[in-house]
């Protein structure tokens, strides 16, 4: 009957609870979204670091991966060394440049990596082959639409440019054996991959035998941790970072991202716990009397409390369902805006749906619809009864 | 010789206000035999409604004693005293005070709800009860769609739910027009010829006379205390 007392209570003000309900959900919303948003990021660049199994990034000392143009000599020995580090598995080099399409009225400058496409984690081809022979390439869909290439058509590379004598060095004609799609680049990012020799070739003596990276492949029962000390010991020349590493140096540089988000979300549940607080104080007090003859005819505290926290509990859970939706449709709108933000990842997004913090995020509302049923409930399950009902004769 | 069901002993009840005391019951001794049908009249703010709030276990004296039954009332802690005004005592207010949420038979059920009464239990207990108060064509009708009289009757009904041994009604007629209220004080002279002890705060001399005693209460005491003829 408690249960029953308590949906009737709400349904005695349908305006009023529905538009509290609102309220809960905007708030419910915007606290998914905040969660969403603390956590998002990071999830999502862990993920982005984990796919194809590479565990540790290489890098030349004291730099993070592309962070600078630095680049690693003598690229051939450290693959060596590192594959001779117990737990390696594999080792994927890559050296990044710019690259000049020519042939068209305007060349077309685009991003491309020199990797090895037996180990390359780069990129998901799409269509095609891999760039199986050394004057093959994969490009992106942006690339091909700038130079109005198809899979098959051959493309005029070059990798230098002297704006003095407006010369291009190091050109080559390459074979576009596929498409691809770059996953630490954007949709809109012209790119193209070809092997680690053609790229080191083409730059000629400044970027032979170089890499700019390496990604590293450990054994399943291998701490990358290990692997990654190891492989710093046998190569003093470079910093290796395990993804853990990287996801919690891209934490420190997020930082900002998920203390607005925290405050953000806080804010939205001390609005939702004192919307609920609100609407069951004026029920409650609108409702003295009958509370105060509820207990004159022998209903226990108790069941007073548990019926008015239910009608808390009601607005706050109806309130954080409708919110999860909301705020599920609002974080899919804002991830598209700033998911547009230029360079950015495709694979990198900025809400990201985890369900146990979603719901942990909603049952901490919930549980605000509680403590907000709590306190207005037991002050008045606990008002004296004979000086209520004489007070509220006399009203 | 026969016990009392109510015995109240040197009953004072003070309220604090601003400062000073209020003495609203002042030494109120009285006894309540089984099967009584009591009435408490006297000027308004003499403390009838305090008194009978005090024997009914909503109010704690500031001193003396209340036995009800056999149970010390004015010692229970506040749990002991929610129960036994569940099961013990009956109340009817003047302004009746239904749940406006809940249909005429809902009301009825809710003491019995309360004292986990199974769910086709209570609904029999509160056909018979609407039945006998006269309304079991009104039983799924809400407060609002229901005369004054109408509700106050629903209210006895209510108080009779859980078998109460005395029924407390302060002021039962005071907001009922002449008819109604005289349908109010035939019910409580048929629930007292059936066995039922009333006790009754009125203004009401029409309900004061249909009473079996009348006690009469000035400025917190008792002052006259008179059976009246019992009627044929």
């Amino acid at each position: 009957m408690r249960l029953q007392l308590a949906i009737l209570s709400l349904r005695r003000h349908v305006s009023r609870t529905l538009l509290a309900m609102l309220g809960v959900t905007v708030s419910a919303a915007m606290l998914l979204d905040m969660v969403m948003l603390a956590t998002g990021m990071r999830e999502s660049f862990s993920s982005l670091l984990g796919r194809n199994g590479f565990t540790i990034r290489v890098s030349p000392r004291g730099t993070l991966p592309f962070d600078s143009e630095a680049t690693i000599a003598r690229a051939g020995d450290a693959i060596a060394q590192m594959k001779a580090v117990a737990g390696v598995t594999a080792v994927a080099p890559v050296l990044g440049t710019t690259i000049h399409a020519l042939g068209s009225a305007e060349p077309v400058t685009a991003f491309a990596l020199g990797i090895d496409p037996a180990v390359q984690g780069d990129y998901e081809l799409l269509s095609g082959a891999e760039p199986a022979a050394g004057d093959a390439l994969v490009a992106s869909d942006a690339l091909l639409r700038a130079t109005s290439k198809a899979v098959g058509d051959t493309l005029d590379v070059a990798i230098g440019f002297d704006p003095q004598l407006r010369t291009y060095a190091g050109r080559r004609r390459l074979v576009i054996s596929g498409r691809a799609r770059f996953l630490y680049l954007s949709e809109t990012d012209r790119a193209a991959a070809m092997q680690l020799a053609t790229v080191q070739a083409m730059g000629g003596t400044q970027r032979a035998d170089r890499a700019s990276l390496f990604m590293v492949r450990t054994a399943p029962n291998v701490d990358p941790e290990q692997a990654r000390a190891a492989i710093e010991r046998a190569l003093p020349r470079v910093t290796a970072l395990s993804t853990a590493g990287a996801v919690a140096e891209a934490e420190k540089r997020l930082s900002y991202f998920r203390q607005l988000a925290f405050i953000l979300g806080a804010v939205s549940l001390g609005v939702g716990f004192l919307l609920v607080t609100t609407i069951v104080t004026v029920s409650v007090n609108e409702r003295i009397g009958e509370i105060a003859v509820m207990r004159a005819i022998g209903v226990s505290r108790l069941h007073i409390v548990q019926q008015i926290v239910i009608e808390g509990i009601g607005l706050s859970l109806a309130g954080a369902v409708s919110g999860l939706l909301l705020g599920l449709v609002t974080a899919r709108y804002l991830n598209s805006i700033l998911s547009a933000f230029p360079g950015l990842p495709d694979a990198i997004d900025f809400f990201l749906f985890q369900p146990s913090a979603a719901f942990r995020a909603l049952g901490l509302l919930v549980a605000s619809g509680i403590a907000a049923g709590v306190y207005p409930s037991w002050r008045a399950a606990s008002l004296p009864i004979s000086t209520t009902l004489r007070e509220e004769a006399v009203g | 010789m026969t016990t009392p069901l109510i015995s109240a002993h040197e009953v004072h009840r003070d309220y604090p206000l601003s400062g000073s005391a209020v003495h609203a019951v002042r030494g109120v001794s009285l006894d309540v035999m089984p099967g009584e049908y009591v009435a408490i009249v006297g000027p308004s703010g003499c403390g009838k409604s305090t008194l009978l709030n005090l024997l009914g276990a909503i109010d704690r004296p500031t001193t003396g004693s209340i036995t009800i039954d056999g149970t010390a009332v004015s010692a229970l802690p506040d749990r002991d005293a929610t129960k036994f005004r569940l099961m013990s005592v009956g109340f009817v207010f003047q302004r009746f005070y239904l749940l406006p949420v809940l249909t005429a038979r809902e009301n009825v059920e809710l003491p019995m709800a309360e004292a986990k009464v199974s769910v086709a239990d209570r609904r029999a207990r509160a056909r018979e009860l609407l039945g006998y108060v006269g309304l079991a064509e009104r039983s799924e009708h809400r407060p609002s769609e229901l005369s004054g009289g109408e509700q106050q009757r629903v209210a006895i009904a209510r108080a009779l739910a859980n078998r109460p041994t005395v029924l407390l009604a302060d002021e039962p007629t005071g907001e009922l027009d002449a008819k109604t209220g005289s349908d109010v004080i035939a019910l409580f002279d048929r629930l007292n010829r059936d066995g039922m002890t009333i006790l009754v705060v009125t203004h009401d001399e029409k309900l004061a006379g249909a009473a079996r005693r009348v006690v009469h209460m000035l400025d917190g005491r008792v002052v006259r205390d008179e059976p009246l003829l019992r009627r044929a």
